[in-house]
């Protein structure tokens, strides 16, 4: 049976991981590639870097770190952060990376998407959504990390994206983002009711029947940074959490 | 020595650096005249198509070298595409040949959606002791494919995924394959890769 996946997320600003990150046993907290193997060994399914390096320096630096991830991290990993051509997407791939989120541009273009899907094969390729609530009713999508709204309505944005070949959804609610007051269910359950393909939670966690919460309202993955960062709980005591629960999980 | 079959078909690079970090010799070779002297062990790896790989295979020499390779008792591993490949046929696109080294014919998965993506876990039919202890029933692997070898005679172990069984890992003699990824499967990938290879590479030396 295909099993729900845990994945944390850190973000990378010119090449070091940002947000305070805290473990023992960690030499440099700033290394993606200790991290990762680190995550690797905790029992993460998966790990998801976001680069939010402003500068083209800092985008420059990016090849460097993906590279040596792959050298030592041995699950699936996404790197997304201002991918804006197909060929940059494939650059990260054939660096080790096994998939591309793209979010802004994808929304500017969503030509890139069907792009990727052709070069990389739709299983690379993931589009991240930024959901936030409008007073109306239903989510608005906003781009350029969360700054910018789009007129958007997240929902059938979402099945754009699967329909241009997108073969994963990253949803973060903006509403719920670093509140750790749990995953927006609501979101979730309108996204997963709509597309076919997996949708990963992200933005809210701060218990563990959060996530839970957010298996049951649909999703694939859950997505977490803060809460496995500070080591308010391990990835292992979720999972295991879950499978207690009945989700199946790999142990 | 390992040799790990470049035929253009997919990134060998995850599968080198695998091997590397298990402190294992390799060799990448494009064609079979760059195989190095010392080759105890043919790794065929692949994402992507299974049409236009058999034909790179075909084209680049390797078919003929692996089969004839495989013939004089000599191990072979197969991984995801690579696996598939060693089958008899492909219904992806139109029917295409595959090695005819396992018995079975590669079709596509009735599931949604596809591809079949993420971990699931193994149930061993014909155990393969060492392997079974490195991975036991119930142990999960990362899987990406959109075809897959229904469970036939050369079924080590299986997997299922919606209403769907398939062969996740195939044995005869002194060829193995299999359907997922060992080298992005973590801790329990790298171990069942490095066992499969050690148990393999004795094969071919007996």
């Amino acid at each position: 049976m295909l099993m729900r996946r845990i994945i944390p997320c850190l973000d990378v600003k010119d090449g070091r991981v940002v947000k305070g990150i805290h473990f023992k046993s960690l030499r440099d907290a700033g290394d993606p590639a200790e991290l990762a193997s680190i995550y690797m060994d905790e029992g993460a399914d998966e790990l998801t870097f976001l680069d939010i390096s402003a500068s083209l320096e800092g985008v420059r630096t990016r090849h460097q770190w993906v590279q040596s991830v792959a050298e030592r991290l041995f699950v699936p990993f996404t790197v997304g952060g201002g991918i804006s051509s197909a060929d940059e997407a494939r650059e990260l791939i054939a660096l080790g990376a096994d998939k591309i989120s793209i979010n802004t541009k994808a929304v500017a273009e969503p030509e890139l998407i069907t792009k990727c899907a052709r070069l990389l094969g739709s299983q690379a390729v993931v589009v991240a959504i930024d959901a936030k609530r409008r007073p109306s009713g239903g989510w608005e999508v906003y781009v350029k990390g969360g700054t910018e709204p789009t007129g958007l309505d997240v929902v059938a944005w979402a099945s754009a994206a699967v329909s241009k070949g997108c073969g994963e959804i990253l949803l973060t609610s903006m509403d719920r983002d670093g509140t750790t007051a749990g995953y927006d269910c609501e979101l979730l359950e309108a996204v997963c009711s709509t597309v076919e393909v997996p949708v990963i939670a992200s933005g809210g966690a701060g218990e563990i029947a959060h996530f839970a919460e957010a298996l049951r309202a649909g999703a694939s993955a859950v997505l977490a940074a803060s809460v496995f960062h500070f080591g308010k709980f391990s990835i292992r005591q979720v999972k295991e959490a879950l499978a207690k629960e009945g989700f199946p999980m790999r142990l | 020595m390992i040799v790990i079959v470049d035929y253009g078909a997919g990134n060998v690079g995850n599968v080198a650096r695998a091997l590397r970090y298990l402190g294992l010799d390799w060799q990448i070779a494009s064609t079979p005249a760059n195989m190095p002297h010392d080759v105890e062990l043919i790794l065929l790896p692949g994402v992507g198509a299974f049409a236009p790989a058999a034909k790179k295979l075909e084209e680049s020499g390797w078919r003929d070298s692996i089969i004839e390779w495989t013939r004089s008792g000599h191990p072979l591993l197969g991984i995801c595409l690579g696996m598939q490949l060693l089958c008899e046929c492909s219904f992806e696109d139109d029917p295409t040949p595959g090695l005819g080294l396992i018995k079975g014919k590669v079709s596509k998965l009735d599931i949604r959606p596809l591809p079949h993506m993420g971990w699931n876990d193994i149930r061993w039919l014909r155990p393969i002791s060492p392997l079974q202890k490195a991975a036991p029933d119930g142990s999960a692997f990362y899987f990406v494919h959109s075809f897959a070898l229904p469970v036939g005679e050369d079924a080590a172990a299986e997997t299922s995924v919606q209403n769907v069984t398939f062969s996740s890992i195939v044995a005869k003699g002194n060829i193995i394959g299999f359907q997922f990824h060992p080298e992005r499967s973590g801790p329990v990938g790298l171990r069942l890769l490095q066992r499969t290879i050690q148990l393999l590479e004795r094969k071919g030396g007996a």
